[in-house]
């Protein structure tokens, strides 16, 4: 499989009156064609940061260092994302290669434009489709993503419709220009459980259809087992356990992802109590020195942990961890 | 049998919506519902959005006003009937009824410190007559949500959201409350902070001799919490359990919908889930019949015309349904 698009060395600080804030530090990974990859971690840990710099959609505050490098590999070769900088350069990227889906659809739709304006604007914007080549398009997507009575729906406004109506219109509108890459930031966490089971097969539907990447952002391990190829897992803005599905949820090296799973209700032993990741994500500002999660680790290996930052570790071919645990059998 | 501290009658909240006399409308949030809480259990309450779950906490703290039935709470001490309650009583009965809210971020005043807001209901309810007493109280009940003295002089923007809730959670029960209505007190937390949260509730309780009602859209969080599950949908109650029992042998199409939709953590387990199809119809609109058979799997005739009864199946174990025997022989598809 070819990758589609490739992270290197990302790191990106936020200037902020307090100084700068490291959102994400040194992350790489790739992401190939029709490859569902789950990004994992608290509230705080960077992931949406990743996921936003993938279409340079950061904040002007947002300061990238040399290294960093993000690479689409379109089908007209490869672009340096990062180094774009006009608005008509981003399009490509932005709504063309890479669409994304918010948590929040009622944010996403503009309240007083219906939703029909709003998909066929965004289509005019990327192809060069008619008005009524690009209304009946939209239609077809909403009809795709199963909406009932779609030329109907198509002149509501984002209000008119519930809310798992709304995540499937924003699906069928970040689908309709056909992109490449999609990025779902938490699109279930908002919805019932019933809901998102919905909208979970229809995106697995979409992916199989046409065949495009998919980023899928959550802190729900139990919705990324059910969608997710491989999984990342973030803290703090490393990049702590990195491999395919069965192998971290099944067989987790770092104690980070050990203990999001234990902390995970199951409703197969009811009896076994909670077990909660001890103490707090420490606040941006004050990063611990040495591997960012020692403040909270119960498996401290020593001094190490809070001086040296632990190198990537392949526990197999597939599968990295990022702990002294594991750098230390490889020494 | 232990006692009742809680008893819903035919409980009903009607809001009306529409101000012309032509369009007036009633929407009934909650319809007909009667359950019974155990003194000193944790009750947990589940359902999607719109089912009423967080209009019947609050009919049951007497926060928004009982239209139909009745409620009555008895601790020992004093006993109400809530929809007739009179005012001093009210008063009173705050006292012994608190809530903690959802979002720890919009819950706590950021300009106030965390000691005052703790200390807030005991100065608003006359609960201590002097400084030194209110500053005790609040130390108190501050090391057992396992706060220290430093965080009560701080203000909440230096807060986590785990650390955040434990204060909302400080601040409902400095008072000595009987009762507690958690409105998805964990909903808004990360996973591994949430365990910390349940864990610190369930110590509490035990501590405290709490009763709590733990309203939650999060089914395995309300199976590891709860003692009781009542299930609702549309403002009806459609099954109430043992925790356990409902968990091993659910027997409404809806709960046992619920139960499948739930992501599974093994990645091999994908596509078994029994789907439920469309949504929750609107409160204003509701179908006839049984409220469920728009979206039941095994809707018969039956359903859409005559709305089924709660009938006790086991011991503690109620459900409304028509069909819940016939299916219990149905090997599911």
């Amino acid at each position: 499989m070819s990758a589609l698009i490739t992270v290197e060395n990302l790191t990106l600080k936020f200037k902020t009156d307090e100084g700068l804030i490291t959102a994400v530090d040194d992350v790489s990974f790739s992401l190939d064609k029709g490859e569902v990859i789950g990004l994992v971690g608290e509230s705080g840990s960077g992931k949406s940061v990743t996921a936003k710099a993938l279409m340079h959609l950061n904040a002007k505050n947002a300061v990238y260092t040399p290294e960093s490098k993000i690479t689409l590999h379109s089908d007209d070769g490869p672009v340096d994302v990062l180094s774009l900088t006009t608005p008509r350069q981003l399009n490509v990227v932005r709504g063309g290669a890479i669409s994304m889906i918010f948590q929040e659809p009622m944010a996403s739709f503009a309240p007083v434009i219906s939703i029909g304006k709003q998909m066929v604007e965004q289509l005019q914007l990327h192809s060069n489709m008619t008005k009524a080549e690009a209304k009946a398009h939209s239609i077809n997507m909403l009809d795709r993503v199963g909406i009932s009575d779609p030329a109907k729906r198509i002149d509501q406004y984002a209000f008119e419709l519930s809310g798992g109506m709304r995540q499937r219109a924003m699906i069928a509108m970040a689908l309709s220009t056909k992109p490449k890459l999609l990025i779902a930031d938490e699109p279930t966490t908002a919805l019932d459980v019933t809901i998102q089971a919905q909208v979970i097969d229809l995106m697995k539907d979409l992916v199989e259809e046409f065949h495009m990447g998919i980023l899928f952002i959550t802190h729900d391990l139990g919705v990324v087992a059910q969608t997710a190829d491989k999984v990342n897992v973030m803290y703090l803005g490393r990049m702590i356990e990195e491999g395919p599905v069965r192998d971290v949820i099944r067989n987790a090296k770092h104690p980070y992802t050990q203990g999001l799973l234990n902390a995970l209700p199951k409703l197969n032993d009811l009896d076994s109590p909670l077990e909660p990741v001890p103490g707090d994500i420490p606040s941006p500002l004050e990063r611990p020195s040495g591997c960012v999660f020692h403040t909270r680790c119960s498996q401290i290996v020593g001094p190490q942990c809070s001086s040296r930052q632990p190198r990537d570790v392949n526990v197999d071919p597939t599968h990295r961890v990022a702990c002294h645990i594991y750098s230390e059998a490889a020494e | 049998m232990s006692d009742i501290l809680i008893k819903a009658n035919g409980l009903s909240v009607g809001f009306q919506i529409g101000n012309s006399i032509f369009k007036r409308q009633v929407l009934k949030a909650v319809d007909n519902v009667t359950l019974e809480i155990e003194k000193g259990s944790f009750f947990g309450l589940v359902g999607e959005s719109g089912s009423g779950k967080t209009t019947l906490g609050r009919a049951l703290l007497k926060a928004v006003p009982i239209t139909g039935g009745g409620a009555h709470y008895s601790d020992g001490e004093v006993a109400y009937d809530l929809e007739d309650i009179s005012k001093e009583n009210l008063k009173d009965y705050r006292k012994r009824a608190q809530l903690i809210f959802q979002d720890p971020y919009a819950a706590l005043s950021p300009r106030m410190t965390v000691r005052d807001i703790i200390a807030e209901p005991l100065e608003v309810m006359g609960l201590t007559k002097t400084r030194v007493e209110t500053d005790e109280r609040v130390r108190e009940i501050a090391a057992k949500c396992r706060l220290n003295l430093e965080h009560l002089r701080r203000f909440p923007h230096a807060f986590s959201g785990g650390q955040r809730q434990r204060i909302s959670i400080a601040r409902a029960l400095v008072s000595a409350p009987k009762f507690v209505v958690a409105d998805e007190s964990v909903a808004a937390l990360d996973v591994s902070i949430q365990a910390d949260v349940l864990n610190l509730l369930k110590a509490i309780q035990a501590d405290m001799g709490l009763t709590f009602m733990f309203i939650s859209h999060d089914l395995s969080v309300v199976a590891h919490t709860c003692d009781h599950v009542a299930v609702m949908y549309l403002g009806r109650l459609v099954e109430t359990a043992p925790t356990r029992q409902l968990f091993a042998s659910p027997k409404h199409p809806y709960t046992k919908a619920l139960f499948s939709a739930i992501p599974s953590l093994d990645p091999d387990d994908r596509g078994i889930a029994q789907k439920l199809e469309g949504e929750i119809p609107s409160p204003t609109n509701q179908p006839s019949g049984c409220k469920f058979h728009t979206r039941c799997p095994n809707a018969i005739d039956v359903c859409k015309t005559i709305e089924p009864q709660l009938e006790t199946a086991d011991r503690g174990h109620q459900v409304s349904c028509h069909r819940w025997k016939e299916l219990l022989d149905l090997v599911p598809a």
